[in-house]
């Protein structure tokens, strides 16, 4: 991801512009957010303590918006949302990754854990509207090619329009977002102010 | 969504637990006057929430739910839970007082388990729904499909063939839940209502969307596809029938034993030699049969959903049938004949 951070920042400095930065970044990036689809396997075979549906959820939706969005609506490329959440998630996974180095080294110096959970306060709401800015511009696209839809008659008898299923997706950050926001937060108190959360009883 | 608990409860015994000691005290030649004291505390707080004395040793848990609800009338005897640990497992209603590992000062520690609704209203509505929904598409009430389309009849046998097959499937269902299953549970959290109407409904809208579509493409290979799967619908129907009445036959009225099913006369009890739970081996079979009749999938895949959490259900009664029952036969599966 840093790698990615450099590449990035190099292309605007020689570019002076974020046209064609996906495209540049493209192969990288795909590389290494793909990856992340060990971090559910990791939380299966329990190596990492972590829920995997929390986890599930947060990488299903990096995949979703690399490979169903960017990668196939090639027009919406050039558009600043994309840059928007590029820069938030590159930001988030360095400091992620450097915490979890650091912890396992045993040699965690306090500014990462410090960024690990702050940052977020910022860059998760500016990634989330990246994510979801560029979903919206995606839309017309989707309209006129009816790319990844399947209509009727055929003979399996089922239909699927990619056009509605991103604005169900759209919709579904409203639920999702604050409870994934909210459960840093809570992940954030206790960890940094030693804070004892009573978990409600189900 | 239902786990037919026929006979098995979810909860096991309190097999694990040694018998107490006689409680030392001098007991008298004649009836022994020595009552209990309970006290109930709340599990996570601890804090004492209730004092019951003199509690007669014969007392059942299911009496001093009852005696608790007095003090705290919103929390009604089905949404309590009772256990010796505050983490460990709840007791049963059965349970008698002085049978458990209790001095004469009991300790009881309290959980809410939240608002909780009857498995029968439960069934029923989870039930009613899609045998009330898929007509609406049967009969193509407005708005669903073009308005060219509305209350016309499609023009397949088969699509008519589907709505009796699933509606009598759902009318089994709801007399089933009246008049056969014997429930061990009376309750569950009311939040599973939402949950699994849900679940059967959507997927119930779903199924039938396509099912009744004008648009609709009957099976690939006609005729005889329709009537090896209807055959198949049929069979597994009355199996999974069979299946409800041998485990009815296996519990009396109002009790709540466990006993470990065999095969009957009934030809279609004789899946219980092969496994433990034949009425989800024949509810999946008669779902693959509507999935070939109808060819279509969302169907297959409301199949592929319902096995998935019926093979969840069936690996856990298999456990414990085998945690509870020594001689159990050592060649039954779960789910699917040697294989799950």
């Amino acid at each position: 991801w840093l790698v990615l951070a450099i590449a990035m920042v190099r292309f605007y400095m020689e570019k002076g512009t974020h046209r064609g930065l996906y495209k540049s970044i493209q192969k990288t990036l795909k590389f290494f957010q793909t990856f992340a689809l060990l971090e559910i396997v990791h939380c299966l075979i329990g190596i990492v303590p972590t829920s995997v549906l929390v986890t599930g959820v947060q990488v299903s939706s990096r995949i979703f918006m690399v490979w169903l969005i960017t990668h196939s609506i090639k027009p919406i490329q050039n558009e600043e949302s994309v840059v928007l959440f590029l820069v938030s998630w590159t930001v988030t996974e360095i400091t992620r990754y450097s915490f979890y180095t650091f912890s396992l080294l045993d040699h965690l110096p306090y500014f990462i854990k410090w960024a690990r959970y702050n940052f977020f306060i910022i860059l998760y709401p500016v990634g989330v509207a990246g994510e979801l800015l560029t979903i919206y511009a995606a839309l017309p696209y989707v309209k006129k090619t009816g790319m990844f839809s399947i209509r009727l008659p055929n003979k399996y008898n089922v239909s699927f329009d990619y056009y509605y299923f991103l604005l169900i997706t759209m919709a579904s950050y409203i639920p999702l977002f604050p409870q994934l926001y909210f459960h840093m937060l809570r992940q954030r108190r206790k960890v940094l102010h030693g804070e004892v959360i009573v978990e409600k009883d189900d | 969504m239902d786990d037919l608990s026929h006979g098995f409860s979810k909860y096991p015994g309190l097999n694990g637990f040694p018998r107490p000691a006689p409680p030392k005290t001098t007991k008298k030649p004649k009836k022994a006057v020595l009552f209990f004291e309970v006290e109930i505390l709340d599990a996570k707080t601890r804090e004492k929430l209730c004092f019951l004395d003199k509690v007669e040793p014969q007392a059942t848990i299911a009496e001093i739910k009852n005696l608790f609800t007095k003090t705290h009338p919103q929390w009604y005897p089905a949404r309590q839970s009772l256990r010796l640990d505050p983490k460990g497992k709840s007791l049963k209603d059965e349970d008698v007082l002085q049978k458990l590992p209790v001095g004469t000062t009991a300790t009881l520690y309290f959980r809410d388990l939240g608002a909780q609704i009857s498995w029968v209203t439960v069934f029923l509505t989870e039930y009613a729904g899609p045998l009330f929904i898929y007509l609406l598409f049967y009969f193509r009430v407005p708005f669903i499909y073009g308005h060219k389309y509305d209350f016309t009849s499609s023009r397949h046998t088969v699509v008519h063939l589907a709505c009796t097959c699933h509606s009598l499937h759902y009318v089994k269902r709801l007399l089933e839940t009246l008049f056969v299953h014997r429930f061990s549970h009376g309750t569950m959290p009311l939040r599973n209502i939402f949950k699994n109407c849900t679940y059967y409904w959507g997927f119930a809208a779903w199924m039938a969307y396509y099912i009744n579509h004008p648009l609709y493409t009957p099976p690939t290979y006609g005729a005889q596809q329709v009537k090896l799967a209807l055959a198949i619908f049929v069979i597994c129907q009355l199996g999974n029938f069979s299946i409800h009445m041998a485990l009815r036959d296996l519990r009396p009225a109002g009790s709540k034993t466990r006993k470990i099913p065999y095969p009957t006369k009934n030809p279609f009890t004789w899946l219980f030699l092969l496994v433990s739970c034949p009425n989800y081996t024949y509810e999946v079979g008669s779902w693959i049969g509507f999935a070939i009749m109808t060819q279509c999938l969302p169907v297959a895949l409301f199949s592929l959903v319902g096995f998935t959490q019926m093979t969840i259900w069936a690996k856990g009664k298999h456990r414990s049938y085998l945690k509870e029952f020594r001689d159990y036969p050592p060649l039954r599966m779960p789910i699917i004949p040697f294989l799950l």
